[in-house]
């Protein structure tokens, strides 16, 4: 058996981890957000450079020189993109051909007889004519594998490629994964779906942090300590972590103030039932990818909402855009900070009032005085570092970004306010200072919904756990149920550990 | 020696912030013409007070070309700055759709005699049917653009090239004079006052532009919507409809420009009026040092371009430039503008000056 | 996941071909159709005149440039981009040839190599600063517009005709098609000919298509314009291919502009304007998209013959205005635009 070894001690984003794959097996990867799975992988395809460690492949005593996706190629390495790195007006057999030979005369007969064969013997359901755009998502995934493993491919990386396909094209997805397997094809699969982990993989190697915690033969790691493996929560000193979050008693009697009903949306999630109650944190819990996010931007109107039905105090109300929300006294943090929150260019006291000033009209601007107490009061209260308020928002540092978009919603005063991942990517004083000012308002009286990748957060301010797994809700947690295991057990399914 | 440099840099970090500041290009550039014009030939700045062929007072000279001239230019810009900040792209049609009013302002005038002895209807009436038909051709414009999602250049190309022939038709191809001198106020002088009417237009608009800037969210919600279409999305804002906006409001001042334009003659020329004004405009927004990209906008910045812009135009006449060879001069400035604005450019020029300042520093050690 | 986004197999055939026939074959196909209706309509509709031969080949002489310009302007659209400037490129190229024919006594032969020196200039300034600079295109061919038209003025002021012997002789050279011809009001039987230019033009085309059809070049201009970053990770140079698309559009406009010059004979700052309008509607309704990645050249040319069927029939039918033309070019763009939206967005469903 020839091993292929990739040692990367000392990468910045990666702390001296081993990895090894070997022929014809299918290696799942894991790890939350920012555990260094991409990283690893861009490392290995030469996207990014490393700063030391080396990769030896088939047995070679010199390690093998990557600087570029062309030298990974070279070196039988093809990577399968989550989105699709294709050209979707070109046919089937171009896309396998195009940028891979030389020459100047394309020879279709040649080509597409070629790409006929591949498709075929791989057992693809598409014609090597046929435009790649009238292919489905999972045959156009299949496509980009094909044109891998015609490079010859001795690696083949799958980074999420399940994650925009229903449950029978992953099956054929995973079929095709096999048979390449069979051919002494090593794979490496990168998903955050457990079920698929377990359904392919051989062996899973677990990341968190850039650190290594582990490679492990699948049936050695049962599905509860691959999550707590993955959260870095050690099952058995969970129980008692219980203590910290009885800050928040439960107010049993109170109405619910916002309610949704089968609500479900274009972006894939399957309808589910949600209520909150006044002064409730609650919080939607799953791992990536689960559809926790979809969920909120359902409530919110940001996505567009295909059925069911929002009632707030009782009463339905029609949110189909988002101001209907703020209308409404909905708030919505979004998850992606650059792309749906910051709006880079404008001052930080815009950014702040921006929201306020949609709600309060066109023929209303707040005067130049009104703006500036409105930013200062909250550039004070929560304590947001910027050299003033008239600095552009984009030359600030991530925390205090995210806390100039709360300071944004808590000007509009919302009932229910949703945070989408309010501390991602942010420092820690920040993050419990996020913490601490959530339960406050709760207190106050108002609704919150806490999304966060890090079950700790969410135990320490949540009295209400949604659990979702695969775009579904999975489960409730309340009260005792409340603990790090009972999530694990909950995200993972199945077997569950009592 | 970093307290040596940190004196020295008191005067750099001035001019530093003075260059930082956007109304620096546009006041770069007219100091740049107005020292050129001045070794060139000092008379360009004579102004002399004098009467018209009708007797009346005014007041003339190459300065006040620039400042009559300028006006229908600085108007464009306003409704120009406010597209380009919402949308990213320009509107190329305004010189066609200036067109389009001016014919219909003289239709409504003449009615469907060409020549007229007496107006047919009150220039007020005319004057709003042609703002309402050059708003109807702006939302057009703004439809393609907003809600077919068309590149607003290549949506704007379509009246860019049927504009004229639009005008043609209102008035059957004929070529109206108006002979009531009121009609030619707009254009030249109310008589008694020496200052060119044109220019208290703009005067008028730019106030008019200030106040609703001041007391409306206009600005804010066109920048947002610039810079981030989908965050502004989720605070609550409709993307479309305010890149449909912006469209109609320059249909708006497509129309004010357009009375100008056809009172200077009281008449009009499809093919000839208000010609490659749409390159003026698009250079002015750039000139005022506003990205071409959208995003953030500074209307001041964009009408001072705009008037920078009649001053080039105004110095390149007084070298005896053809006024045809004109568009050459102007497309070899925007070039050199949006070479020097372009990201990579840009980049590569930071690069380099720090290279010299480090350069510059190890020698002031050495 | 809904139930309704599987594809039922037992799909009718004819939706399934309808499914499986490629944005660029089908966009192909309605622009022939439409060629064919427009034509047969006018042949009923406006009496005998489209019947002649000599009608159909008028429209190819006096639109040889037009074709060549819009393949130029179809492959930068493939690839993604779009260039407004080949009408200037077009006038600029005749007034510097009949300058240098006239004024200089030039030889017909360095004239041609000016005309491809002008195009080829243009390609290479506008290509560096759209592929590697990474400005707009719309804004550099629009400078690029003005450019041209402002130094057609420089060059030389007034309109004037070409004496030049040599160009003249080759200005009427005619060649006849054998097999087709008509019989005139003096009951003569007149073949039906056609213009060297439109031998260029026709070269073009077939060269083109050949190019787009057969070379990893141009199959490179529709993978950049499909997607370009995909284009950028299955290896393809995305910088270099537009930039060699922004050259050969350029190129051709140079070649375009010398035949334009060839047609009439002539220099004027007023030549080809509005060529960039009709090249880009003629792309279009030729099946090339707007927004990259579809498009064929010999769409192109059924593009062009059918804008100026219509304007032909539009001129026939009583509107012999000018002005016409503008608004019948301008509405065809629009329709066609819409046309091919509803068109995909029914495919994608």
């Amino acid at each position: 058996m020839k091993n292929i070894h990739k040692n990367f001690p000392g990468v910045r984003a990666l702390q001296g981890v081993n990895f090894t794959l070997c022929e014809g097996e299918i290696h799942a990867l894991m790890g939350e957000n920012g555990a260094g799975k991409s990283t690893l992988i861009k490392v290995l395809t030469g996207v990014y450079g490393k700063d030391e460690g080396q990769i030896f492949i088939k047995g070679n005593d010199k390690a093998a020189v990557i600087h570029s996706p062309q030298d990974a190629q070279r070196y039988g390495i093809s990577t399968v993109y989550q989105e699709i790195t294709l050209c979707p007006n070109l046919s089937v057999a171009e896309n396998m051909y195009i940028g891979r030979t030389a020459g100047i005369y394309q020879n279709w007969k040649k080509m597409n007889e070629d790409a006929d064969k591949i498709l075929q013997s791989l057992d693809i359901p598409a014609k090597a004519t046929q435009q790649l755009a009238s292919c489905s998502i999972a045959v156009q995934q299949m496509v980009a594998i094909a044109r891998a493993v015609d490079m010859e491919c001795k690696v083949l990386i799958l980074d999420e490629p399940t994650s925009s396909l229903d449950e029978q094209e992953v099956e054929k997805l995973f079929g095709l994964m096999r048979d390449l397997k069979a051919r002494g094809v090593g794979i490496i699969f990168v998903t955050h779906f457990l079920d698929q982990v377990y359904e392919v993989c051989d062996r899973i190697t677990v990341l968190r942090d850039g650190k290594l915690v582990g490679s492990y033969d699948i049936k050695d790691l049962p599905r509860v300590q691959l999550v707590s493996k993955m959260l870095g929560k050690d099952l058995d000193d969970m129980s008692d972590i219980k203590g910290e979050h009885s800050a928040y008693n439960k107010k049993d009697a109170s109405e619910h103030v916002f309610e949704a009903e089968q609500l479900v949306s274009d972006a894939g999630i399957k309808p589910f039932d949600f209520y909150i109650n006044k002064g409730e944190v609650n919080g939607f819990t799953g791992l990536l990818g689960s559809g926790r996010s979809e969920c909120v931007r359902a409530i919110f109107g940001a996505d567009r909402v295909l059925g069911g039905t929002v009632k707030k105090n009782g009463k339905a109300v029609k949110i189909s855009k988002p101001i209907d929300a703020m209308r409404n006294g909905i708030a919505y943090l979004p998850e992606d900070r650059k792309v749906d929150g910051i709006v880079g260019e404008l001052s930080v006291r815009e950014n702040i009032i921006l929201a306020l000033q949609v709600l309060k009209g066109f023929f209303k601007p707040f005067s130049k005085a009104e703006a500036n107490k409105f930013a200062d009061e909250y550039i004070k209260l929560l304590g947001i570092k910027t050299a003033s308020a008239d600095t552009p928002i984009k030359s600030l540092s991530g925390g205090n970004q995210q806390k100039a978009i709360l300071a944004r919603w808590l000007i509009t005063n919302p009932e229910y306010l949703i945070l989408d991942e309010p501390t991602r990517g942010i420092d820690v004083g920040t993050k419990i200072d996020i913490q601490k000012l959530v339960l406050k308002l709760a207190s106050e009286g108002m609704s919150v919904t806490f999304i966060s990748s890090e079950t700790d957060e969410m135990l320490r301010t949540c009295s209400r756990l949604v659990v979702m797994r695969d775009r579904k809700v999975v489960g409730e947690l309340s009260g005792k149920e409340l603990t790090q295991s009972m999530i694990m057990s909950t995200i993972a399914g199945g077997e569950r550990k009592e | 020696m970093k307290s040596e440099n940190m004196k020295k840099s008191g005067v750099m970090v001035f001019l530093k912030k003075l260059v930082r500041q956007q109304i620096f290009i546009p006041i770069a550039a007219l100091l740049l013409l107005a020292v050129f014009n001045l070794i060139n030939d000092p008379s360009f700045y004579k102004i002399t007070y004098g009467y018209n062929s009708a007797g009346d007072p005014v007041l003339s000279g190459y300065l006040m070309t620039i400042l009559d001239y300028g006006s229908e230019l600085a108007i464009l810009a306003i409704g120009m700055t406010l597209v380009t900040a919402a949308t990213g792209g320009q509107d190329i049609s305004v010189g066609a759709t200036i067109a389009i009013s001016g014919s219909v302002i003289l239709r409504i005038l003449c009615g469907t005699n060409s020549r007229p002895e007496t107006l047919q209807a009150p220039i007020l009436v005319a004057f709003l049917v042609s703002c309402v038909v050059a708003m109807i051709f702006g939302a057009f414009n703004g439809a393609l653009v907003a809600y077919f999602k068309i590149q607003p250049m290549v949506a704007t190309l379509i009246l860019f090239t049927a504009g004229r022939s639009i005008a043609a038709w209102i008035n059957n191809n004929e070529l109206p004079i108006i002979s009531d001198p009121v009609f030619s106020y707009f254009g030249g002088f109310i008589p008694g006052i020496p200052i060119p009417t044109p220019f208290f237009i703009a005067a008028a608009c730019m106030i008019v532009t200030g106040l609703v800037l001041k007391f409306t969210t206009l600005g804010l919600y066109t920048q947002s919507v610039g810079i981030n279409e989908s965050s502004s999305r989720l605070n609550g804002l409709n993307p479309a409809f305010i890149k449909f906006l912006t469209f109609v409001i320059l249909g708006l001042c497509v129309a004010v420009a357009g009375l100008i334009k056809v009172s200077r003659l009281s008449s009009i020329n499809y093919s000839v009026i208000a010609k490659d004004i749409e390159m003026d405009a698009i250079l002015a927004v750039a000139l005022g040092g506003n990205a071409l990209s959208g995003g953030k906008f500074n209307m001041t910045a964009s009408i001072l371009g705009a008037y920078v812009i009649q001053f080039l135009t105004t110095t390149l006449y007084k070298l005896n430039v053809q006024s045809d060879a004109l568009p050459a001069y102007k497309a070899v400035v925007v070039i050199v503008l949006v070479v020097l604005s372009a990201p990579i450019v840009r980049e590569k020029l930071s690069a380099f000056f720090k290279k010299i300042n480090s350069k510059q520093r190890f020698k002031e050690v050495g | 996941m809904s139930s309704n986004k599987k594809v039922p197999a037992s799909e009718s055939g004819l939706q399934n071909k309808f499914r499986n026939i490629t944005d660029t074959n089908l966009l192909l196909l309605i622009t022939i159709v439409v060629f064919f209706v427009m034509y047969i309509g006018a042949i009923i509709f406006q009496g005998k005149g489209f019947l002649k031969p000599q009608t159909f080949f008028n429209i190819l002489n006096s639109n040889a440039a037009l074709i060549i310009a819009a393949c130029g302007m179809s492959i930068v659209m493939i690839t993604g981009g779009i260039d407004i400037s080949v009408g200037g490129v077009a006038a600029l190229v005749s007034m510097c040839c009949a300058v240098y024919l006239d004024f200089h006594d030039g030889n017909v032969f360095v004239s041609i190599l000016i005309a491809l020196a002008i195009g080829l200039g243009y390609g290479i300034v506008q290509g560096f600063l759209v592929a590697y600079l990474d400005i707009q295109p719309f804004i550099v061919s629009l400078a690029g517009m003005f450019f041209a038209r402002g130094m057609t003025t420089i060059v030389n002021t007034n309109p004037f005709n070409v004496q030049n012997e040599s160009f003249v002789s080759l200005k009427e050279t005619r060649i006849t098609v054998p097999g087709l011809g008509s019989v005139n009001k003096l009951g003569k039987y007149v073949p039906a000919y056609i213009e060297i230019g439109v031998v260029v033009a026709l070269l073009t085309v077939i060269i083109l298509f050949c190019v787009l059809r057969w070379t990893k070049l141009g199959r490179g201009f529709y993978a950049v314009g499909g997607n370009s970053q995909s284009a950028l990770m299955l290896g393809i140079n995305v910088k270099r291919t537009k930039f060699i698309s922004h050259l050969l559009c350029g190129l051709l406009a140079g070649i375009g502009g010398f035949v334009y010059f060839m047609h009439v004979g002539s220099g004027s700052a007023s030549h080809a304007s509005g060529m960039e309008m009709n090249a880009i509607a003629s792309s279009i309704i030729g099946g090339t998209m707007l927004t990259g990645g579809v498009g064929n050249i010999i769409g192109t040319l059924f593009g062009v013959l059918s804008l100026n069927t219509i304007q032909n029939i539009v001129s026939s039918a009583g509107y012999d205005d000018a002005w016409w033309t503008g608004i019948t070019i301008a509405a065809m763009l629009c329709l066609f635009l819409i046309v091919q939206s509803i068109v995909m967005a029914r495919k994608k469903k």
